[in-house]
């Protein structure tokens, strides 16, 4: 099975352990994950005026993009996703957005007919955008996942951290309910795991402002890490890049602030999913991790 | 036959001249001499980027004054120079990563992907794909897709995000020439030859002759060495 799929520009360089992990699971569990052949920058933030258009141009011409792969792309990094899903539900419900971003669009085509790249269609919101978790409950099957599984992760304490991308605001995103979500949880007893639930799983971790103010976003990471530990988290598990890094490098800065500190490893959940599918050698890569999780997982005779 | 005439407004004042001249002949024609603005005439060197509209048509269209062909009322510009941002940098001390993009050209997470930048360029560059792909620190295909650049700077005049595209497609082209392309093989070889003093007796006896001699072994040098 071929499904499209947007990596982001953060997966493309910086991320790079979430989106071989990724791609390599896919493919142990039947699925090819088909890159867009040409796609941009999501847009990376929401645009949070409403008269505006230009702003959501990049999100849009990348569904537009993808409309011509498929009727669905899949995206793993919660940023992607958000201002995907977010500006394909503005396409939907504001018809004057829509004619207004395909004349952009159009003009792209235009001034280019010789450019086959170019498209030719209107983008009406005929794609759905799926995130990589969707796509495995219910494209693939958690059923179908298990099937697949190599080893399962039995005895390891992991902490889901949804964060706040993924889930806000609900009736735009239509992923989970932001207050009890359990997509993640499913995931995650799927490959065995002892989930472990926890107060701050779905609040923010500071997010971009830890360009802005460092302090500010580390405080908001430290209470997501506290609250993982206080309940006897061994790892925890997201989906984003920028929360990867909050939880896990900053982790640097808790260990001056926090006397008696603990580290926690933070890992993207593909790479779970990779151990449990036994992928391994290079295609799990934790070079880029600032706490290793190796030690925990080799305890648990995981790796 | 009568010669066909074309009315065309540079920088707002009306001319009379031939329909079937370039922009810079028909310039030239209407009695400005090109001291700036003009290079090469074989759309190679970037200097005479133009911008231009036609009646009935919102659109700014853009050319090269010595490939487009006038149009009845054209009204035109030349945007000879443009002055753009350029960083310093030795290319030895980067990484072909979007680090090195972005420490130099900060700008460029400026990028809204409006495409207005492809759409002012006269050499039909996916410039706002090359952006995009410098960006995301895919310098081989920033460095291919850039390839035909001449430096004109008109997509730099639209950008609303202030980037300077072409000097970022630059520093792409550097990054991918020094750091990922393969190394030439055959060139390492030749300059060892060179330094190991393979043809200093040559260059010594060249030296040595005068015009007429080097005239006629230019006359009899072998044009296609094989046949």
């Amino acid at each position: 099975m071929k499904i499209p799929y947007y990596p982001g520009c953060t997966l493309h360089e910086r991320a790079l352990d979430f989106d071989v992990s990724a791609r390599e699971c896919a493919k142990a569990v039947g699925v090819e994950l088909e890159e867009l052949p040409i796609w941009t920058c999501c847009g990376a933030v929401f645009p949070l005026v409403s008269d505006s258009v230009m702003e959501i141009l990049a999100p849009v011409r990348n569904l537009s993009y993808a409309a011509r792969e498929g009727d669905k792309v899949v995206t793993l990094c919660s940023f992607c996703y958000h201002v995907l899903k977010r500006a394909n539900k503005v396409v939907r419900d504001d018809p004057e957005k829509m004619e207004k971003a395909n004349l952009f669009l159009r003009a792209d085509t235009d001034a280019r007919e010789e450019i086959e790249s170019y498209t030719k269609e209107d983008y009406e919101g005929q794609v759905d955008v799926l995130h990589y978790l969707e796509m495995l409950r219910d494209v693939v099957g958690y059923d179908e996942v298990k099937k697949k599984l190599r080893r399962t992760l039995d005895g390891l304490r992991v902490a889901p951290y949804y964060g706040c991308m993924l889930l806000r605001p609900k009736k735009e995103m239509e992923f989970d309910d932001p207050e009890q979500p359990s997509i993640f949880e499913e995931f995650l007893e799927t490959l065995g795991c002892d989930v472990v639930d926890f107060a701050m799983k779905t609040e923010c971790c500071g997010g971009f402002q830890i360009v802005a103010d460092e302090d500010l976003a580390v405080q908001c990471s430290r209470n997501v890490v506290g609250s993982a530990l206080k309940n006897d988290a061994e790892i925890i598990v997201t989906t984003c890049p920028l929360c990867r890094y909050n939880l896990d490098k900053k982790q640097h800065e808790m260990e001056k602030s926090v006397r008696g500190f603990k580290k926690i490893p933070v890992v993207y959940f593909t790479q779970l999913l990779g151990i449990a599918l036994g992928i391994g050698g290079e295609h799990i890569d934790f070079s880029d991790n600032y706490v290793d999780p190796r030690p925990v997982l080799a305890e648990k005779s995981l790796l | 036959m009568a010669e066909q005439m074309a009315t065309i407004y540079v920088m707002g004042k009306a001319y009379e001249v031939p329909s079937d001249l370039t922009i810079m002949k028909a310039m030239e024609y209407a009695g400005y001499r090109f001291l700036r603005g003009c290079g090469c005439r074989g759309a190679f060197c970037g200097a005479c980027g133009t911008v231009y509209r036609t009646q009935d048509d919102y659109r700014l269209k853009v050319g090269l004054a010595c490939q487009e062909m006038v149009q009845d009322d054209m009204y035109l510009s030349e945007i000879p120079f443009f002055p753009g941002n350029k960083a310093n940098y030795d290319v030895e001390d980067l990484k072909p990563k979007a680090e090195a993009v972005l420490a130099h050209y900060p700008e460029v997470y400026r990028c809204l992907a409006c495409n207005t930048c492809t759409k002012a360029c006269p050499q039909d560059i996916e410039v706002m794909e090359y952006i995009q792909a410098a960006l995301r620190g895919d310098i081989a295909k920033a460095a291919d897709l850039s390839f035909d650049c001449l430096m004109c700077g008109l997509c730099a005049a639209r950008c609303p995000a202030e980037i300077v595209q072409y000097n970022v497609a630059l520093l792409c082209r550097r990054l991918y020439s020094r750091h990922i392309a393969p190394e030439a093989k055959h060139l390492e070889a030749r300059v060892k030859e060179v330094r190991d003093g393979k043809f200093d007796k040559e260059i010594a006896s060249l030296k040595a002759m005068d015009q007429r001699e080097i005239a006629k072994l230019y006359d009899a040098r072998d044009i296609e060495p094989g046949d």
